[in-house]
């Protein structure tokens, strides 16, 4: 049995039964597109003119404007969407009514401000008391920084990964793609289904708080227990990781010929097979020193070598590394099972074999923009259910009728009213 | 009160990264987890820093320990002819399976999904391994420190007139966790509706690439290859880490509208701020090299600390670059209770980092240290599983559990 293609016999997706209204901007939309790929409806709620998150680029053919903002379609795609003005009464009291009939409501205002409009949890509380409201904010709804601005940069920033990353004579790195909040987003939509599967039994909702520091908080790794037990800061050193035996380093990013390969010197009971691998290889091209040949890497203990011997290790490694390209090294690596993998780029990945052969690519079909649009497929397979896309984001307000008339009732009029009022 | 995952159990097979941080999520909020090692061929990063004193040792390593806590361990060679049955009975006492193998090890060890299936059919079971259980390249052994290069994240770290450098450690063992996490708790619920349980297949590559979801796109509609940028951003300037009194002491900063630029403006108060290419953000953008320059004039003056607090008084999102020592005595994060701090029997009193998220009402909690090696074998067999004190003596005179 393979967890793979969806057939016809399963549910479409294992979550269809719920629905979420996703308030949230550019910071934790991430959450509500999990449960979505999970197979929730999950509904949108923009203010008249759009989620401001819609002026951010990349944009479909470059061209800025509020329906072609690829970074917004990544995290809304198979999401309905409506809009309506929370700043208003009746957009307060069209919000309850929805309230009513969801299972969760995920939101990233500051802290306050829901309860300020009179949507704080005791309020959606009082209209439904199963709900899971989820807050996702950078530092957490209580606490000194909880009123704090933080973009990506700064949470990355606070969060104690940014120092780690980065050459060692520049100022530290945060990844060039927006990360923090998609971390947020994803550790909102885990705690949105651990507190569904608590309300699933005692009936009772309750508020999720999640605080994007802490979300890349394990980012760190073994750097910041490294602090905990031995008062010791990893510093960041480019292609080299220090931390992974006391005071020596080792490289793991290496250049080759037109572009770099990931790759660690290993050793003992778990690394002397990939080592030895690629030896034999260095060896049929002549490459491989004696020494290496012959050092007995079963035994070789890494945490225990001195710099030099690392280095002396490590040095003809890279020479025989620059001899060839990513693709050439992937491609033996495969073959020999040794553990290397290309410093893929975007475009490389869209060639890649594997995720091919995984049918990962998944087209969704935009209508609005005459164009069928590539993206990054299901984050699991599940044996039992389909994870995935089944619909494009929506364009603004796209659901408006769909929702209020279908599932509140409303009247052509009362819409038209609520149309021409500002509220939708 | 009651606890999510109280009536819970899970057996967790998996080693070094995505499958210890994700049983955690299950750990964290109430279930019981035993984690299945081997002592013959121990866990990697039980032999990986830190370890309390620097003294190397199986149960020293607080790398390990922060994965493991609320865990109870045992240890069972499975390569042994009494292993693989001994996992089987774990497997069908279990409601969640986690395993990490490299594809096709489970199976061979007679321990595959279909197998543990006919045992308990309501077994969740996710398997995870760098590039997924199905495709040419799935018994490709690999680990998260060199996937997060394949996945695109090493390309895009860095500064674009020099090499990659890899984001620091297994960055993409922190994604699939997070959204394996989700995808067990959802088929949880679908097999109380059900009565199904079932296999999840979660592949770390396709995992890490959610993440570069907004790249992917630009390269699939616009044929843009997205390049690593030290820490520039598309959309907004001034954008960056900016050093500060001291040494390696930076403060990262954006200004992602008008009113940020203007209380920036306000707060650095000198002439340059009113120079008519920094106002409005397409001039800013282009002429970002001057103005990171004169920036970093009036932030080399402040200590990092001190300016984080006037700018966000200010309003401008700001933040100091946090050295793990930082990270410990951080104010948010100390009344957040975010770090909880364990009595370990050989490292001593130390820090787990705790869950990111509360719930209101089962907030989450770090209740037992990391486990020592096999320390929980007779209460998990016998206590647990049910098995007679002489079969446990059996076993262990087999060396079954080592």
């Amino acid at each position: 049995m393979s967890p793979d293609a969806p057939s016809p016999d399963r549910p479409e997706g294992m979550l269809s039964p719920f629905r979420a209204l996703d308030l949230t901007d550019g910071a934790g939309a991430l959450g509500g597109r999990v449960l979505a790929d999970l197979g929730a409806d999950v509904i949108k709620v923009e203010p008249a003119g759009g989620d401001s998150a819609r002026g951010l680029g990349p944009f479909y053919q470059d061209q800025p404007h509020p329906e072609r903002s690829l970074s917004w379609f990544a995290l809304n795609a198979n999401k309905r969407g409506i809009t309506l003005e929370l700043a208003s009464g009746a957009g307060r009291a069209l919000l309850l009514r929805l309230v009513e009939r969801s299972d969760f409501v995920f939101e990233s205002f500051p802290p306050g401000a829901l309860a300020a409009w009179g949507l704080g949890f005791d309020r959606l509380r009082a209209v439904n008391p199963r709900l899971v409201l989820v807050s996702i904010t950078p530092f957490g709804q209580t606490g000194p920084y909880a009123g704090y601005r933080a973009t990506d940069i700064v949470a990355m920033a606070l969060s104690g990964y940014m120092y780690l990353c980065g050459d060692a004579d520049r100022p530290p790195v945060r990844i060039s793609a927006p990360q923090a909040f998609l971390h947020a987003g994803a550790d909102a939509a885990a705690a949105a289904l651990i507190a569904h599967y608590e309300r699933q039994s005692s009936g009772q909702g309750q508020w999720v708080d999640v605080s994007a520091q802490e979300s890349l908080m394990g980012a760190m790794m073994n750097a910041r227990p490294f602090w905990d037990l031995n008062q010791v800061n990893l510093q960041r050193s480019g292609p080299l990781r220090s931390g992974l035996a006391n005071a020596t380093h080792r490289r793991q990013t290496w250049p080759c010929r037109e572009g770099s390969v990931a790759f660690a010197v290993t050793a003992g009971p778990t690394g002397a097979r990939n080592m030895r691998g690629l030896l034999a290889w260095m060896a049929e091209e002549g490459a491989a020193p004696p020494a290496l040949l012959h050092k007995d890497w079963d035994a070789f203990d890494m945490a225990l070598a001195p710099q030099a011997e690392i280095d002396a290790i490590e040095d003809p490694v890279l020479a025989f590394f620059a001899r060839h390209t990513p693709a050439e090294l992937f491609h033996q690596a495969l073959k020999r099972r040794v553990i290397l993998y290309p410093v893929s780029t975007t475009a490389d990945l869209l060639q890649d074999g594997q995720l091919a052969a995984r049918a990962f690519w998944t087209r969704v079909e935009h209508p609005a923009l005459g164009a069928t649009l590539t993206y990054p497929g299901p984050f699991i397979r599940m044996s039992e259910a389909t994870c995935g896309l089944r619909r494009p984001p929506p364009s603004i307000g796209q659901h408006n009728h769909e929702v209020y008339q279908g599932e509140l009732g409303l009247s052509d009029a009362e819409l038209r009213a609520l149309a021409e009022a500002g509220v939708i | 009160m009651t606890v999510p995952f109280a009536d819970i159990k899970v057996v967790d097979f998996s080693w070094v990264g995505v499958g210890p941080i994700t049983a955690r999520y299950l750990g964290d909020f109430g279930a019981t987890v035993v984690r299945v090692e081997s002592a013959t061929r121990p866990e990697t990063l039980r032999l990986t820093p830190p370890f309390a004193g620097e003294q190397p040792g199986l149960n020293r390593s607080g790398y390990f320990a922060n994965y493991n806590c609320n865990k109870l361990g045992v240890t069972i060679n499975l390569k042994h002819t009494l292993g693989p049955a001994l996992a089987r009975r774990l497997a069908a006492w279990a409601d969640v399976a986690i395993e990490s193998f490299t594809p096709g090890t489970m199976a061979d060890l007679g321990l595959s999904y279909h197998e543990l299936a006919q045992v308990n059919p309501g077994l969740i079971m996710l398997s995870t391994c760098n590039q997924g259980q199905t495709g040419p390249r799935a018994s490709q052994p690999g680990f998260g420190t060199q996937l997060v290069s394949h996945a695109g994240f090493t390309w895009l770290t860095g500064w674009p007139d020099r090499t990659p450098t890899q984001p620091y450690a297994a960055y993409t063992d922190l994604i699939a966790p997070k959204l394996g996490a989700a995808a067990i708790a959802a088929a949880l619920d679908y097999r109380r509706r059900s009565g199904r349980g079932q296999h999840l297949d979660l592949s770390q590559l396709e995992a890490g690439i959610q993440f570069l979801a907004a790249q992917v796109l630009d390269y699939t509609v616009n044929g843009r290859v997205a390049m690593r940028q030290g820490n520039r951003d598309d959309n907004w300037a001034p954008h960056g880490a900016y050093r500060c009194q001291g040494q390696d002491r930076f403060i990262a900063l954006a200004v992602t509208c008008e009113p940020e630029w203007q209380a920036l403006a306000q707060a650095v108060g000198e002439p340059w701020c009113d120079d008519a290419r920094f106002q409005g953000a397409p001039g800013r953008l282009q002429h970002q090299d001057e103005l990171d320059r004169l920036l970093e004039g009036w932030t080399s003056r402040w200590q990092a600390e001190e300016l984080m607090l006037r700018l966000q008084h200010a309003g401008v999102p700001a933040g100091v670059v946090r050295s793990p020592e930082e990270i410990h005595s951080d104010p948010q994060l100390s009344h957040r209770g975010h770090f909880w701090y364990l009595q370990h029997p050989e490292i001593g009193r130390h820090a787990y980092d705790g869950p990111a998220f509360r719930l209101s009402r089962t907030p989450g909690d770090v209740r037992m240290p990391a486990p020592l090696l096999g320390q929980h074998n007779e209460q998990v067999f016998v206590g647990m599983l049910g098995l007679s004190d002489q079969e446990f003596v059996a076993l262990l005179a087999s060396g079954a559990l080592e």
